[in-house]
């Protein structure tokens, strides 16, 4: 998990946070000003403090906030100055944006705050749609607006070129001050409460999110235009309301509630993509008709109230559909506030202690929890205030303002907790509860005039009595809350437990299996491991571990010999049947094992099935197998057991079991003497359900002209899940999840203690398609005509899904979310997520031509997967691709150097890779103009690149002192090709094309590494993986007239030699259904065989006499394994 | 020093050298050979004789054959007892390999519970375990587990033969949380503990014990026979009478009893103690 933080503000307005991975409440070192209040996100914390501005702290990253700035530079031929600035009067602006339209001289741009600097001058951009163009980057074209070209023509009259800027945003880890600015000036009035939320609505554009705010009138505003290049927005929105607001609180998703003066609540409807800030209110009742609501929080799924009496309410029956849910439920606990974190965690502060509380036991199918946990963490100044007097020096900011005016004071009184005595006024910064205690105040009052409590007029004490206080506060200077301080400081002492008024889980990515990460709460579940280490040295605990050690000499060590035996496991399973019609049939099986008196395992197992009403059997010999492959079935367990024959066949027998996959892969890995961790050399592969293989190479898999075959090759699967994983033969290995989560392979084996097999979660979506018809009476309906596709389904059609019959990928995986409209699908949508096309099946557009009779458009539903594996994730930037330098086995080169894409495209180099701390430390950003999507760095610190739109970049003079190399030379494409993966061996660069072809980069030179052209290998190839012998190895993807999508098959290159880096043809081992492979950490040489009576040409064309010879293209193989359909994906 | 680990690792793949001898009035076609075997002291008798049955059978006709059981020196051996706790407790002084005696005929229905199937085992296993949970947490932890994470501590114990790393973790994986505890508390709430005394007539001892005193001392090994058997303890002045046996080790009377609960326990999360007459020598 990574490391997230939980914000939080005690009663003078002090700020902390806590980490997920720290041990104490951390202060903002920043916060010159206190605060009110802070609502955090995972990027960033809003807080208002008690200037009533609002302020932001964007939390720094690896990745800068950068924004491109452009514009374009445009001119006309004319005889006389040739190309000049001297357009026609008709023409575009010399400056001006993409269209023409606009006028964008480069003196026209600035910074949209003082929170932003440029990076550096305006350049001019040689990249035109991946070519590279000729200095100057000037394109070409016959006219304005028309196509451009980067070649100049006799009848090129005009010509543009593209400058660009960045800017950066530099206000990061301190609070930004925001300007109360809406469209019409100044805001007429300070802000109160704030909320921060809706990231979930939309992907586009990255990073957004909404801001609600309460002004102290009561008013409600929207903040506009935040996302991830805009973090501060744009300016204030009001929204118009039914009455005056309290407060407010806005989910991650849709849910927006907030309370009014009143005690009612309101809920926000309509909010969506297209309309964020939604578009009414529905009034709700306060769960209590003699007490009104006094505060609310919301998450995903959830809502919590707090009324005047302090008591806790969860709103029954939330969900999407129905944002004002059904019910309240009356929750035990006595609450000033309550806060909706991630996952809906809850957090709270208790009224009678002012602690801060969290929700024990909240998961999905149990959304209000169980108790209240308190979490009893040390604050930084605790310890240090109590270590000495002179704490105005070391301290933080504001121990030096105590001390001038408190060194005389009398001792303090404790600030009182006891909620039996009437609480005095605790300092107006904490306006929450201020504002809480005057409501309840407030009626109370009305009711019986008698109370002791304060004696402001009752209408000055709402509407201008935070505002006034803070102005007095101001206005004394900071004594009154120093004193405060130091009355807190003083006596602080072990006893003293901090008085929280806010807290803010909304960055706090804390959930039910992960919880125990965060410190505070796993002292209080402690586990046991850590409860000995004070009797480590103990006699008792020696004496045990003697004995113990004696008690294995004695009853063990001299009888090892007695395990020689045979052992039978039997069961029931169920088999697919290998005769038609293909189904599931239930089988009996014997695992019979045996160990030879070398303690050598075999074993062999037996399928009983009949036939007929015949009895037979199917056997495998456990020696045999070389591969168990977990299988996607949305109900099932179901593996596919592979044999060297059976892979040539294409034809696995499959199983399913639920639990004896495990047995069978122990007894695979016995038979072949295989235990521990994979060797730094071994082979990773992934399959597309996520499942990791690892293959211990032979020395003579890499031979030639004999290498082993790769149909032979024993892959056992390793515990995680992951889109993809990279090597190098050092043993770093990395990995990327399907949610991008990076992850570093820890080292495998041994425990299952804290130290090696994490948990490891994933999450992917499923999508299902609704598809309608056109007619002319009723428009589009769900009515197709009879030949039609189902009007919910697959991708393809042929499949009948609906929202209610889809499931996840397999039994493993959970919903985590409802059904949402995709409009990421390629092609675009509209504004309800329909895309149109003619009819089906053809391509899609995202608007409605005449042409149109059918639309369709995507469903996504989130799942998520929770497994173990020995890896840890490496926060906090999640990664499109990965990889490691490739070295021969005995160098040691530290640091590694290690590269990577985030899945926003930027190209980010690792610093502080060793073989210690694998993970390294931090990124390193590199700038490029374009986002990225594949990256390798080969033999020799060679970068190689390919950026989204397809082109290809060399890195230049990256070396161990210069790890992130100075800049990008351009690679053109292989014609009217766009790259999409590059993989960069010893000495070769293979990329593959997003038409699945494979290119050989010829011509590289030490003085000349980029080349001179790319040289076609072969077609149907999706992935492809280069060693640090500069073997190759493919994943072949489908081929033409195959109808449907078929996965991935293991091909090796056969005959690459040094002088013959293409190598002759392929070897085909393991499929369908592989995604992905890297063979960069074997650089196991194979022994040299010398035959000198054959020449190198004669070598190639000698096959292997026991086998036959491999075919010559992948077409054979693919369709043999489309009847037999695919090992992974059913 | 060596991590506290290794002793649940050591505790997890302790085997015993077991020679398995058919009764000597059992009729047979031809000499049945003695079968050897070493037997996890995790696991049960009926679990993991699967193959002496098959050994002896060669030799046995159909018809003579009941359910299998075993005895030691006469002594009927209770399969529902983990193997490790009918060695210490019958044959700790005894020479190795262990001498079992297997029967066919003439099952001792007074001493022993059938065992028809290695369900009736899996039945005993959990109940066992939801017990010691009852008595640790009040069952909470073992309520808020699912169905299949009580099938992974069984599968665990059912693999414990095959000697592997693999099923040692995934048994402890799941196991771990069993043996968590809130960290104010000091240890569970009661230790689950049963204590066998090869010379009586009840089978086992078993009472309220908890790991740390109302004043807040932590108990030890010592403090809970004082409770409960007072007589196996010796006095300063005599020579000892009795060994308190553990795994086939014999725990200082110091060691605290939560830390012995926590490593020492078998999979069905008891700990077993045996007191035994010390040798006389």
């Amino acid at each position: 998990m990574s490391v997230s933080l939980l914000w939080a503000v005690d009663v003078y307005g002090r700020v902390y946070s806590l980490s997920t991975g720290g041990q104490q409440w951390e202060q903002c070192q920043d916060a010159v000003l206190e605060f009110k209040r802070v609502t955090a996100v995972q990027q960033c914390c809003w807080g208002i403090a008690c200037d009533h501005h609002i302020y932001l702290n964007v939390h720094s990253s690896d990745v800068p906030i950068r924004y491109q700035e452009e514009t374009y530079e445009n001119q006309r031929w004319n005889p006389k100055d040739n190309f000049s600035d001297h357009l026609l009067p008709s023409d575009r602006w010399h400056w001006s944006d993409i269209t023409g339209l606009e006028h964008q001289p480069l003196d026209s741009f600035l910074l949209p705050s003082t929170n932003w600097e440029w990076e550096g001058d305006w350049y001019i951009d040689e990249n035109f749609g991946g070519e590279p163009t000729e200095k100057g980057g000037w394109t070409y074209a016959l006219d304005f607006p028309a196509t451009y070209i980067k070649d100049k023509k006799w009848n090129s009259c005009v010509r543009r070129r593209r400058w660009i800027r960045y800017r950066r945003y530099k206000a990061t880890d301190t609070w930004a001050k925001i300007p109360s600015e809406g469209h019409s000036g100044p805001l007429p009035d300070p802000f109160n409460d704030i909320s921060c939320g809706g990231w979930e609505i939309s992907e586009e554009p990255r990073g957004r999110l909404s801001l609600w705010a309460v002004s102290l009138q009561g008013k409600v505003w929207f903040r506009e235009g935040i996302h991830h290049h805009s973090p501060e927005g744009e300016g204030w929105e009001e929204v118009s309301l039914p009455g005056e607001v309290v407060q407010i609180s806005c989910g991650p998703g849709d849910l927006v509630w907030a309370v009014l003066w009143e005690g009612q609540l309101i809920v926000r409807e309509g909010i969506t993509r297209d309309c964020p800030q939604g578009l009414c209110w529905v009034v709700v009742d306060s769960p209590n008709p003699e007490a009104g609501a006094i505060h609310v929080a919301v998450g995903d799924n959830v809502v919590w109230a707090v009324t005047k009496d302090n008591k806790v309410w969860f709103r029954r029956g939330i969900n999407s559909h129905n944002p004002c849910g059904s019910g309240w439920i009356g929750m035990v606990g006595e609450m000033v506030m309550v806060n909706v974190g991630l996952n809906d965690q809850v957090w709270g502060i208790s009224c009678v202690d002012r602690a801060v509380y969290f929700r024990q036991g909240v998961t999905s199918s149990e959304l209000s929890g169980k108790a209240w946990k308190a979490v009893n963490v040390p604050r930084d100044g605790d310890i240090r205030s109590h270590s000495s007097a002179s704490i105005s020096k070391g301290g933080p900011q504001r121990a030096v303002l105590e001390v001038g005016t408190c060194p005389s004071s009398p001792p303090p009184e404790p600030p009182p907790i006891d909620p039996d005595v009437p609480k005095p006024r605790i300092p107006k910064v904490t306006s929450d509860s201020f504002i809480s205690e005057m409501l309840s105040d407030r009626q109370v009052k009305q009711e019986a005039a008698t109370t002791a409590s304060p004696s402001i007029p009752e209408e000055e004490v709402w509407s201008n009595v935070d505002l006034e206080e803070t102005q007095t506060h101001l206005a004394v200077g900071l004594s009154s809350v120093a004193t405060y301080t130091l009355c807190q400081g003083e006596p602080y002492g072990a006893d003293e437990h901090p008085l929280w008024a806010w807290v803010s889980g909304g960055g706090c990515g804390v959930n039910f299996w992960t919880l125990l990460s965060l410190p505070a709460l796993a002292s209080s579940v402690q586990s046991m491991s850590l409860s000995i280490s004070p009797a480590q040295t103990a006699a008792w605990r020696k004496q045990i571990f003697e004995q113990l050690s004696e008690r294995s000499k004695r009853e063990m060590d001299h009888f090892k010999h007695y395990e020689q035996s045979v052992w039978v496991k039997k069961g029931a399973m169920q088999w697919w049947r290998d005769w038609k019609p293909h189904k599931w049939v239930d089988v009996r099986f014997a695992l019979e094992q045996f160990s030879g008196p070398e303690g050598n395992q075999d074993g062999i197992l037996f399928l009983y099935y009949n036939f007929n009403e015949e009895k037979k059997y199917l056997h495998a010999f456990i020696n045999e197998v070389t591969i168990l492959v977990p299988v996607l079935n949305d109900s099932k367990h179901t593996f596919a057991i592979y044999t060297a024959e059976r892979t040539k066949q294409r034809w696995p027998i499959r199983l399913a079991a639920a639990t004896e996959l495990a047995l069978l892969s122990v007894s695979c890995c016995d038979s072949r003497g295989i235990q521990g961790p994979p060797s730094k050399q071994a082979i990773w592969s992934v399959t597309c359900k996520g499942d990791i293989f690892v293959c211990e190479p032979s020395p003579s898999l890499e031979a030639c002209p004999y290498p082993t075959p790769c149909d032979q090759m024993f892959w056992r699967q390793v515990g995680g899940h992951l889109r993809l994983v990279e090597c190098n033969s050092l043993g770093v290995v990395w990995g990327v999840g399907y949610d991008h989560t990076a992850w570093v392979y820890t080292g495998y084996g041994g425990g299952f203690f804290q130290d090696n097999i994490f948990t490891q979660t994933d999450v992917k979506c499923v999508y299902i398609y609704e598809n309608q018809r056109w007619n002319p009476v009723t428009g589009y309906t769900n009515r197709g005509l009879p030949t039609d596709r189902y009007m919910w389904s697959d991708a393809t059609g042929l499949q009948e899904c609906t929202k209610a019959n889809a499931k996840p990928p397999s039994p493993h995986w959970t919903w985590v979310a409802d059904w949402t409209i995709d409009y990421g699908i390629s092609g675009g949508t509209d504004r309800e997520g329909w895309q149109y096309a003619a009819d089906f099946p053809r391509s899609y557009h995202g608007h409605k031509t005449l042409k149109d009779f059918v639309r369709r458009r995507r469903w996504a539903r989130k799942c998520k997967l929770t497994t173990t594996g020995p890896w840890q994730e490496v926060p906090p930037i999640p990664l499109s691709d990965v990889t490691i330098v490739l070295c021969g086995a005995q160098s040691s080169v530290e640091p590694i150097p290690l590269w990577a894409i985030s899945n926003k495209g930027d190209v980010l180099c690792r610093l502080g890779v060793t073989l210690l701390t694998p993970a390294g430390t931090s990124w390193l950003h590199v700038g490029t103009d374009q986002p990225f999507k594949s990256i390798s760095i080969g033999g020799a610190n060679q970068v190689w690149a390919i950026a989204r739109d397809g082109s290809a970049f060399y890195r230049g003079s990256v070396s161990s002192e210069s790890p992130a190399g100075d800049c990008w030379y351009h690679i053109p494409c292989p014609e009217r090709q766009k790259l999409q993966q590059v993989s960069v061996g010893r000495t070769s660069v293979y990329t593959v094309d997003q038409n699945g072809n494979l290119w050989f980069r010829q011509g590289l030179t030490p003085s000349y590494p980029q080349g001179s052209s790319w040289e076609h290998i072969c077609n149907n190839v999706r992935k492809v993986s280069v060693g640090p012998l500069d073997q190759v190895w493919i994943i072949a993807d489908k081929v033409q007239g195959s109808h449907s999508l078929s996965c991935g098959t293991v091909c090796h290159r056969l005959g690459v030699q040094p002088m013959e880096p293409k190598g002759q043809s392929w070897d085909y081992g393991i499929g369908g259904g592989w995604d992905h492979i890297t063979v960069r950490g074997n650089s196991i040489e194979a022994p040299r065989v010398r035959m000198p009576s054959l020449t190198p040409s004669l070598t190639s064309s000698l096959t292997d006499p026991l086998r036959p010879p491999p075919p010559r293209s992948l077409l054979p193989v693919m369709i043999t394994e489309m009847e037999n359909g695919n090992a992974v994906r059913c | 020093m060596a991590d506290d680990k290794d002793v649940l690792r050591d505790v997890w793949f302790g085997r015993i050298p077991t020679c398995f001898t058919l009764y000597q009035d059992e009729i047979t076609e031809r000499e049945a050979e003695p079968f050897y075997l070493l037997l996890p002291r995790m696991s049960y008798l009926t679990l993991v004789t699967d193959k002496v049955k098959k050994h002896f059978l060669k030799v046995m006709k159909a018809e003579d054959i009941e359910e299998m059981w075993f005895d030691f020196e006469g002594t009927s051996l209770k399969w529902h007892y983990p193997i490790g706790l009918l060695f210490d407790l019958h044959a700790s002084n005894t020479a190795l390999p262990w001498s079992i005696t297997v029967h066919f005929k003439n099952f001792p229905e007074r001493d022993l519970l059938h065992c028809p199937s290695n369900s009736v085992i899996e039945a005993h296993f959990m109940s066992s375990i939801k017990e010691a949970d009852a008595l640790k947490h009040k069952s909470q932890v073992i309520n808020d587990m699912q169905k299949k994470d009580h099938k992974q501590l069984w599968m665990g114990l059912q693999n414990v033969v095959l000697c592997s790393s693999d099923k040692f973790d995934q048994f402890w994986a799941m196991n771990r949380k069993l043996m968590e505890y809130p960290t104010e508390e000091g240890g569970f709430r009661y230790i689950p503990f049963r204590i066998y005394l090869t010379m009586s007539d009840r089978p086992f001892i078993q009472k309220l014990f908890r790991p740390i005193s109302p004043d807040g001392h932590t108990h030890t090994l010592g403090d809970l026979l004082k409770e409960v058997y007072p007589v196996a303890i010796p006095n300063d002045d005599e020579s000892k009478h009795y060994q308190v046996v553990i795994h086939g080790i014999e725990p200082l009377l110091e060691t605290p009893l939560q830390w012995l609960s926590e490593h020492l326990s078998h999979p069905d999360n008891f700990l077993h103690i045996s007191v035994i007459p010390a040798p006389s020598d």
